[in-house]
């Protein structure tokens, strides 16, 4: 067990590493690729550029760049932007965590839960009208666009029908601290939340249904059935134990890409100032240090979420235990 | 004890509706085994799914009728076939390596069969469980109640399927080829189990097979299946004996002699089965057939009291 969290560890360092390095490179290596020149701006002197190199530490070599830049942003934490200089990198990001973390960790409960439903009953009434009624729901929930989706959402329920008793709860666009206003949280967030996980209820839903239908087939189900168990009892327990390995496996991908930024579309659509949101700030104007960290910490999370899923497969599966 | 009169089992397909099982009736006694024989797809297993009710293919047509102690199980409810399922029933099926849900540990799984039809709790089931494990001969049975399946080698699976069939005492015992993917010293420690147990439940045993070998050791009496019917039956002893049928002979001739001078080739059976789609409108053998005549044109019936054999053969013999 401890060799195992170890590995993982050292897993996680090294993809960390490797990221920040491909990263660093693209900024500072590839063709064209002046640092000084695009923070100097457009039409800037000669002078001006010099200046810019030096006070940047771009005259150094790349690996002593790469090197301080680690340092600033894991030992000291005192990365300060190239854009905005001055502005600390470190709190900015870890001022968005809690924002991402609360939209992706509500909408994947939502997702987990109906994506289940959808996908059991479908599995159960397999064939009925139910059963295509579902599916079909599910393959539109998976073909609207989040952007779309929310844009709706927010002209009807801030809009067309924000006076009507079936929204006037809604309050207006933006995050509001879990600490400061728990009501006023999840009052702002239910619609960002049912808006991110509908794409994925479908998804998981109609994963669910096909894996579950698979493992209907299964020689131990027909021994379940000679058992004289009821139907319902062999789906739960026989069938859908099985059949969440691959559940899972999507889960823990899903789960880390929204955490690491994914979730960028729902947080610009809903003005939550998230870490994809902080990300797409920073890729515009090219901000590296905000880049480094915000993708840093996205392989963090990605790893860590992969991780949990190895975790689960041994819960789910005794075969893994002993492999 | 079980009785079953002109089963009929078709399935709707593209093609059209296909017979699988076509007039099939026989009998099994109080503690008796009845072996079951005949090539793949010759009906022997989804005729006694049909038994199990485990026939849930909606396109299936079930006819006929299935008698268990006098109650009839064409048409049951389905929640009262399931009460009899596992309880009065019991199925082994052929492979011991996929029989059993992976994830859950033996113990796990005999108790919840046992909790299905019983009010018992948990630890008196789990207790069941043991004295179970131990009539099948698992060592240390104790111990082994906490295993997965996939800790356990074919043999002592298949132990533990066979244990989990017998955990509530059923009347009547259907195996279907259980030792065909087991090496073969234990196929014939399974054999002994199953008389075992035959002895002591006094259950009747249907043994489904294509091996004579294995008919010759446990059954009572046998019948010999062949695209969907019954073309011989009889006894142990009147079957390997005297067959009537060709088929049954032929059966018999591909098995290596025990004695004597070893014969260069095996002797086989022509041909291949037929197909359902297509079934010849007489004796469906007469292709494969190296005594066929002109009768066999006509459909024999099974014909000829206690040691039948739907061949024409006999009478003219």
């Amino acid at each position: 067990m401890l060799l195992a969290l170890l590995r993982r560890f050292g897993q996680m360092i090294f993809v960390m590493f490797g990221i920040s390095v491909l990263v660093f490179l693209i900024f500072f290596v590839t063709p064209g690729a002046d640092p000084a020149a695009r923070i100097a701006g457009r039409n800037a002197s000669p002078e001006t550029l010099e200046a810019v190199r030096k006070s940047f530490g771009f005259d150094q070599p790349v690996w002593v760049q790469y090197l301080t830049m680690m340092k600033k942003l894991f030992v000291t934490q005192d990365l300060t932007s190239f854009v905005n200089r001055g502005w600390k990198v470190v709190p900015a990001v870890l001022d968005t965590i809690p924002v991402t973390l609360s939209l992706v960790i509500g909408a994947a409960i939502l997702w987990v839960v109906f994506g289940m439903l959808v996908g059991l009953i479908a599995a159960a009434t397999r064939g009925s009208w139910i059963d295509k009624l579902l599916m079909a729901l599910g393959l539109v929930g998976c073909a609207m666009p989040v952007y779309w989706l929310g844009e709706m959402m927010n002209l009807v329920s801030q809009s067309r029908y924000h006076d009507t008793w079936l929204f006037s709860w809604v309050p207006p666009l933006g995050y509001k601290n879990l600490s400061d206003d728990p009501r006023g949280w999840f009052l702002t967030l239910v619609i960002p939340w049912f808006t991110l996980a509908i794409l994925y209820i479908g998804l998981y839903g109609r994963v669910l249904r096909a894996n579950l239908i698979e493992a209907m087939q299964e020689d131990y189900i027909r021994t379940a059935r000679a058992k004289g168990l009821s139907e319902t009892r062999i789906l739960l327990r026989h069938a859908l134990r099985t059949s969440l390995i691959s559940f899972v496996t999507l889960f823990g991908l899903d789960f880390g890409a929204l955490v690491g930024g994914a979730a960028l579309l729902t947080e610009v659509v809903f003005g939550l100032q998230g870490v994809g949101k902080l990300t797409y700030d920073a890729l515009q104007n090219l901000d590296l240090p905000v880049i480094m960290t915000t993708v840093i910490y996205a392989s963090f999370f990605v790893v860590l979420a992969n991780a949990l899923v190895d975790v689960v497969y041994i819960l789910i599966d005794p075969r893994v235990r002993s492999a | 004890m079980l009785e079953v009169r002109d089963l009929r089992i078709s399935f709707r397909t593209e093609h059209g509706r296909v017979q699988a099982i076509d007039g099939v009736s026989f009998d099994v006694g109080e503690s008796e085994i009845l072996g079951v024989v005949g090539e793949s797809g010759s009906g022997k297993t989804i005729s006694l799914l049909a038994v199990m009710g485990l026939i849930n293919d909606p396109n299936a047509r079930i006819e006929g009728s299935i008698k268990l102690r006098g109650r009839e199980l064409v048409g049951l409810e389905p929640r009262e076939m399931r009460k009899l399922r596992g309880r009065e029933i019991a199925m082994i099926f052929q492979d011991p390596m996929t029989a059993m849900t992976p994830v859950y540990t033996i113990g796990w799984q005999i108790a919840e069969q046992i909790m299905a039809h019983e009010k018992i709790g948990k630890a008196a089931a789990l207790a069941r469980a043991v004295d179970l494990l131990a009539e099948v001969n698992i060592p240390n049975p104790r111990e082994a109640i906490h295993r997965f399946p996939h800790q356990l080698s074919g043999g002592m699976r298949q132990r533990a399927v066979i244990a989990m069939a017998l955990s509530c005492n059923p009347a009547l015992l259907i195996a279907d080829e259980p030792t065909t993917a087991l090496d073969v010293t234990v196929q014939a420690q399974i054999l002994d189990l199953i008389r075992k147990l035959r002895r002591d439940h006094k259950s009747a045993v249907v043994f489904i097979t294509h091996d004579m070998g294995v008919i010759a050791e446990m059954a009572d009496r046998v019948m010999v299946m062949y695209s969907g019917r019954i073309v011989e039956r009889g006894t142990k002893a009147e079957i390997l004996l005297e067959p009537r049928h060709p088929y049954t002979r032929a059966l018999l001739d591909s098995i290596p002699p025990l004695e004597g001078e070893k014969p260069k080739r095996l002797r086989s059976i022509p041909g291949s089965p037929p197909s359902l789609f297509d079934l010849p409108k007489g004796c469906s053998f007469a292709p494969r057939c190296p005594s066929r005549f002109e009768r066999c044109a006509e459909r024999p019936a099974l014909e000829g009291g206690k040691h039948a054999a739907a061949c024409f053969l006999k009478v003219a013999s």
